[in-house]
């Protein structure tokens, strides 16, 4: 059993005591630090019995974790991970880590309770000490300071202290140099605003790069498309493709209803959409041949193909970029010029 | 006479020789018309069946789809034509249960299967005789024995986008949705790439080579076959369920722990 403090025992350095002269209030009715709780008795606290069978509960945790663990290492032998085959990786995984997680949580949960159920239960208060120093402290550190200066001469040898400070001010500036020199090389909008697409590109299939027919698109069809010359380029290939890959579709020609100014930009139906949501760029795919909607499915925007993908629902403020298409001399499909705005999302600098 | 009084018991006089012709004819005329009739179905199975079967399929047509497309397949305001479908877009169509649909909605549900495979290739073949379409493919363009990391890039760029990387399904517009691909019919893959059922987009040969189609069946079956490596995979579905999982499950059980930790013993 221990001891309960009494409430005068805890209380601090009499703060009652002081009257404070800024206030004329009565104090007579100031609520009285009440001091601490008497202790709360566990069950464990008063009946021997609850302690011993505490005692052994806490004991079958910590078993509980022996086994945990023994298990973890017996499984890791009796269910090896056999190359090639997910389901026995899956298998050592499971069973590793349940052996692991009980001997973990074996330790973690027996811990607590011990401390909970069967430690010394009173309560203590610890009283914070001043954390200002001592007036000699004080004293020996302004001492240890000017004799250092003195030895130094850092206040009475200006020049050395002045072309100190100079050094430690131009230190930073080859940083300065490094680090702008991480932006872009080149004009980012101008890099924002132009693509592979140029006159006369072959549209190709991704990710095998062989150049459509347009009598390879039947109606209904949806073709995913990268320019021509795309797969072979050496470096920056995700740049080029997240700004150039390009949805390829036919719709029945009855069904589509063309902007006047550009019925050339399509082929017999074959109509060719940049494939990068003008809200934030995620790839818009999700082609539904009978209604003809384009879904992107980061943000539900939803552009109708068949009126020139202009926007029926969702955030995005503008049509898809259209890439104006035709067929060369053997009948491929090819542009018949870059796209004519920036591809994507708004970006400050855009003009159109 | 002892020839006229007692009666030669033997030769063909015998008294039992009647029944014997008797049963030796009868089975001279089964055996003879067994024979000559199974003579003439080997001679005409292949015409006789296929006209049978287009006429079997003209009839399950009528009595069960007509409603809906037509008497002459021509279609209704109530269902499309069926003129230059294909075999192969009857067999998906009603082998994978969504024809003959249950009721109009925003697009046919998979559900039982309502005819037999004799059945549903009666119909195809009738189908199939009223205009040329996307016919049965050769059995090992998707037999799954393909590229699977091919098919994975080609399911990726083509599929992954409205069916989940993982096969999964996904939401479209206006109650429409990208069914799941787990546990299919290859030949249901197949179809529904060649003939871009209802919303789906059409992956024809000229798109997907029959080889590269045979690669995406090839992943798709490695997904059946090997299990998620990462244990309970919540449906594959990404964030949502392993979000609501995460906030729920995850966030509630280290509350409980956290209230655990703090409260007093009793």
């Amino acid at each position: 059993m221990a001891d309960t403090p009494e409430p005068s025992d805890v209380e601090t350095s009499g703060h009652d005591d002081v009257v404070d002269p800024g206030t004329a209030v009565e104090r007579s009715n100031a609520p009285q630090n009440p001091g601490l709780a008497p202790e709360h008795q566990r069950v464990t606290d008063l009946d021997d019995k609850e302690a011993k069978g505490m005692e052994r509960r806490i004991s079958l945790f910590f078993l509980l974790s022996i086994v945990g663990s023994v298990f973890a290492a017996v499984a890791y032998v009796i269910f090896p991970i056999i190359p090639g085959d997910m389901g026995s990786v899956r298998m050592n995984n499971l069973t590793v880590g349940l052996g692991l997680s009980v001997a973990l949580l074996g330790v973690g949960i027996g811990a607590v309770q011990w401390a909970k159920a069967l430690m010394h239960g009173h309560e203590l208060v610890e009283e914070r000490h001043p954390t200002r120093g001592s007036e000699e402290s004080r004293q020996a550190a302004v001492e240890t300071f000017q004799q250092a200066n003195k030895e130094s001469g850092f206040t009475r040898r200006s020049l050395i202290r002045n072309t100190l400070f100079g050094a430690l001010l131009a230190a930073p500036i080859p940083a300065v140099v490094l680090f702008r020199d991480l932006a872009p090389a080149e004009d980012p909008i101008e890099l924002m605003k132009t693509t592979m697409w140029t006159e006369g590109v072959r549209l190709t299939r991704d990710p095998s790069g062989v150049p459509i027919r347009a009598t390879d698109v039947t109606i209904g069809s949806a073709f995913h498309v990268v320019p021509d010359g795309w797969k072979d380029l050496e470096h920056g290939k995700l740049e080029e493709k997240a700004k150039a890959a390009v949805l390829l579709m036919r719709l029945p020609v009855d069904e589509l209803n063309e902007d006047p100014a550009k019925t050339d930009w399509s082929y017999q139906g074959i109509v060719a959409y940049s494939k990068i949501c003008t809200h934030v760029g995620c790839p818009v795919a999700l082609y539904e041949q009978q209604t003809h909607h384009l879904l992107c499915p980061c943000h539900q925007s939803e552009f109708d193909v068949a009126n020139h993908c202009e926007v029926i629902f969702g955030p995005a403020a503008r049509p898809l970029p259209q890439l104006p298409i035709t067929i060369d001399a053997e009948g491929y499909l090819v542009a018949r010029s870059g796209f004519t705005e920036p591809v994507g999302p708004s970006f400050w600098e855009r003009q159109l | 006479m002892p020839s006229s009084r007692s009666p030669r018991r033997s030769g063909r006089r015998h008294p039992l020789m009647g029944g014997l012709l008797l049963v030796i004819g009868l089975f001279v005329t089964g055996g003879t018309y067994a024979a000559a009739s199974t003579g003439i179905a080997h001679a005409q199975d292949a015409p006789v069946s296929q006209e049978a079967l287009v006429e079997e399929g003209e009839k399950l047509f009528l009595a069960n789809c007509a409603s809906c497309h037509g008497m002459n397949s021509e279609g209704s305001v109530a269902g499309p034509s069926l003129i230059g479908v294909g075999a192969l877009s009857v067999d998906f169509q009603v082998g994978t249960g969504r024809m003959p649909m249950a009721a109009s909605g925003p697009q046919a549900e998979v559900k039982p299967v309502q005819f037999t495979q004799p059945q549903i290739d009666a119909m195809a073949a009738w189908v199939a005789s009223l205009a040329p379409g996307p016919g049965m493919p050769d059995p090992k363009y998707y037999a799954g024995d393909g590229d699977v990391a091919n098919g994975a890039e080609l399911f990726r760029i083509n599929c992954a986008m409205c069916h989940n990387v993982a096969g999964a399904g996904g939401a479209l517009t206006e109650g429409k949705y990208a069914p799941h691909l787990r546990d299919l019919q290859p030949i249901h893959v197949y179809g529904a790439m060649v003939t871009g059922p209802q919303n789906m987009p059409v992956f024809s040969d000229m798109n997907l080579t029959p080889e590269e189609k045979n690669d995406v069946i090839t992943y798709l079956k490695y997904l059946d076959e090997n299990p998620s490596v990462g244990g309970f995979s919540l449906g594959s579905l990404g964030p949502v369920s392993e979000g609501l999982f995460i906030w729920l499950i995850g966030l509630g059980g280290l509350i409980a722990v956290a209230v655990w930790l703090t409260a007093r013993s009793n």
